[in-house]
């Protein structure tokens, strides 16, 4: 199971003043399971590219292969790529609409044609999955807090039982305790269920704390793939692209400039803290 | 002197069902009272539904008090002969740049506010001219705002609010949709304003490393000021922090974690500077 662009360009209102190149042969393998970071300044193509994963968008050159078929083949079926490849937009709260929690978490496996009970069951798991409580189930959405709504509006995603789980952006916006408890649920689930997740975001800390491979955008073209470690050391290109490292980075770099002997290419505060005990001699 | 002054304000909301009948009554803000300085660089910080952006509304008068009184510059802000004074001096931004952007040309929106103001033609080319140059973007005052970045959309909003002339401008959630690029050079706009122009700033965020520059924090919980203080000292509680689903900066947390590992650092380092000379002196012994 996986997803192969090979050589994807897409152009936007090609043959027009306005035309823009979002992206330029863009050639990635995203295999099943994995946990991925997207980063990039905004306009960068990040969006663009996460568009084109459950065929949202046409590439105007190069193909998607999904499994090993080509998505934009005549006879492939791309209600059922739907629901394989699940995308969470941007604030996904401001797409609810129903008049309770569970009704609107049921659209999506509704739509795709199960029977009741399974649409019920899937409801059901989806929103335990994110942590939203029973007493919640047939209150207005509207009427629950930004984080709440937030999970809701996952949780509908979820519903379609999905391989692979795109989220932009899932941590606008909110505090950070509900920061960590979208991303910590996010990661148990991939966890538990083996699905792969690709995690769009513009916090260097969140995408070090989570994912295993950080994919850069850059003008429409892949800048770097890598674990994030060998990603953040090059922290200087990347600011020199709107982008920055996590702060643990720079605090390490201070501390071997100031002579202190340390690894400078750590990501997270846990890694920090040994290795600074480490080099102090506790 | 005080620009803002809240005297045991509350806010009251009624929330109706579909038929618009009353379910009950959410308190919003439950006897606030604070002052901010002239000149001050206040930051609020809190979790979702603490009642910040609330209380950021009654300082220029979006919302009215419940009970208790907000001055803002000395004026009642309840009082409706003092509105369009206390909307002209007390500025406002909010966290989506698309939604407060509405020239074609980027000095065309800047010129917008003090249009409505009456002020002479000659005097808005003068004010569009010296706010664009404070956020650092005058080179694209013939640019379309659509084509900009968002921290540069960003910056075209902070401007306008310049524009007006304002003693203060409250800025809620101003960096949560820009990339790390954006975020630094709205802040860095925003610090300039404080330091040079001498404007009050009331920065509402939840990115803790935004506020290390503020002389005063203020902490919101269910509606109430639960802590204040400068920085350091609200940074130095970590665990309260916590508890009231914040957060602190990575350096600052990593000290902390340092600090009880058994290392002698101080709490509430702010920056990456402070925790290297700590550490020097735990390495000398």
């Amino acid at each position: 199971m996986s997803i192969i662009l090979d050589h994807v360009n897409y152009v936007y209102e090609a043959g027009t003043a306005m035309e823009f190149a979002a992206l330029k042969d863009v050639s990635l393998t995203i295999n099943e399971g994995e946990f991925i970071g997207l980063i990039g300044h905004t306009g960068s193509g990040k969006s663009t590219l996460v568009q084109h994963l459950n065929g949202l968008l046409v590439p105007t050159g190069g193909n998607i292969y999904y499994n090993g078929k080509d998505i934009h083949d005549k006879e492939y079926n791309k209600k059922e790529l739907r629901s394989r490849v699940g995308l969470v937009f941007q604030y996904p709260e401001h797409q609810l609409f129903e008049i309770d929690v569970f009704s609107d978490v049921c659209f999506g496996p509704k739509n795709l044609g199960l029977d009741r009970k399974e649409v019920e069951l899937r409801a059901y798991a989806a929103l335990k999955q994110v942590g939203i409580e029973d007493e919640y189930f047939y209150q207005s959405p509207f009427d629950l807090s930004g984080g709440q709504k937030r999970r809701v509006a996952i949780a509908g995603v979820l519903a379609m039982k999905p391989d692979v789980l795109v989220l932009d952006e899932p941590t606008a916006g909110l505090d950070p305790k509900g920061r960590d408890e979208i991303l910590d649920q996010i990661a148990g689930l991939r966890e538990e269920t083996g699905m792969t997740v690709i995690l769009v975001s513009h916090s260097m800390e969140d995408v070090a704390r989570y994912v295993g491979r950080i994919i850069v955008m850059n003008r429409g073209q892949v800048m770097f793939d890598d674990v994030p470690r060998a990603v953040f050391r090059h922290y200087r290109e990347l600011e020199e692209v709107g982008l920055a490292a996590p702060q643990v980075t720079y605090i390490m770099q201070a501390l071997r400039k100031s002579g202190l002997d340390v690894d400078t290419d750590l990501t997270t505060i846990e890694e920090a803290r040994e290795e600074i005990l480490r080099a102090v001699g506790k | 002197m005080e620009i803002i002054e809240a005297k045991d304000l509350v806010f009251e909301y009624i929330r109706r069902d579909e038929e618009g009948n009353v379910e009950g009554i959410t308190c919003a803000l439950d006897h606030v009272s604070l002052d901010v300085k002239q000149g001050d660089f206040v930051a609020i910080l809190g979790h979702n539904g603490s009642g910040k952006s609330t209380f950021a509304k009654h300082i220029n008068a979006i919302l009215y008090p419940t009970e208790g009184t907000v001055w803002v510059d000395g004026k009642d802000t309840s009082r409706e002969e003092n509105l369009w004074e206390i909307r002209q001096e007390a500025g406002m931004v909010f966290q989506n740049p698309d939604n407060q952007i509405i020239g074609q040309v980027v000095e065309e929106d800047v010129g917008f506010g003090p249009e409505n103001l009456g002020v002479p033609t000659k005097e808005i080319w003068e004010r569009v001219e010296e706010s664009l140059k404070a956020v650092g973007m005058y080179e694209f005052r013939k640019h379309s705002p659509n084509k900009l970045s968002g921290g540069q959309k960003q910056r075209v909003s902070i401007a306008g609010v310049i524009a007006m002339h304002p003693k203060c401008i409250v800025l809620d959630e101003p960096t949560a949709m820009l990339d790390p690029n954006g975020r630094k050079e709205v802040i860095r706009a925003v610090r300039a304003l404080n330091d040079v122009e001498e404007i009050t700033i009331i920065l509402i965020t939840h990115y803790m490393e935004e506020i290390i520059y503020a002389n005063k924090v203020f902490v919101m919980e269910r509606g109430k000021i639960a802590m204040e203080g400068t920085p350091r000292e609200i940074f130095s509680r970590v665990e309260e922090l916590k508890a009231l689903r914040l957060d602190v900066p990575q350096v600052t947390l990593l000290s902390h974690e340092l600090r009880k590992s058994g290392l002698a650092i101080p709490e509430g380092i702010l920056t990456c500077e402070e925790l290297v000379e700590a550490l020097g002196h735990v390495a000398r012994g």
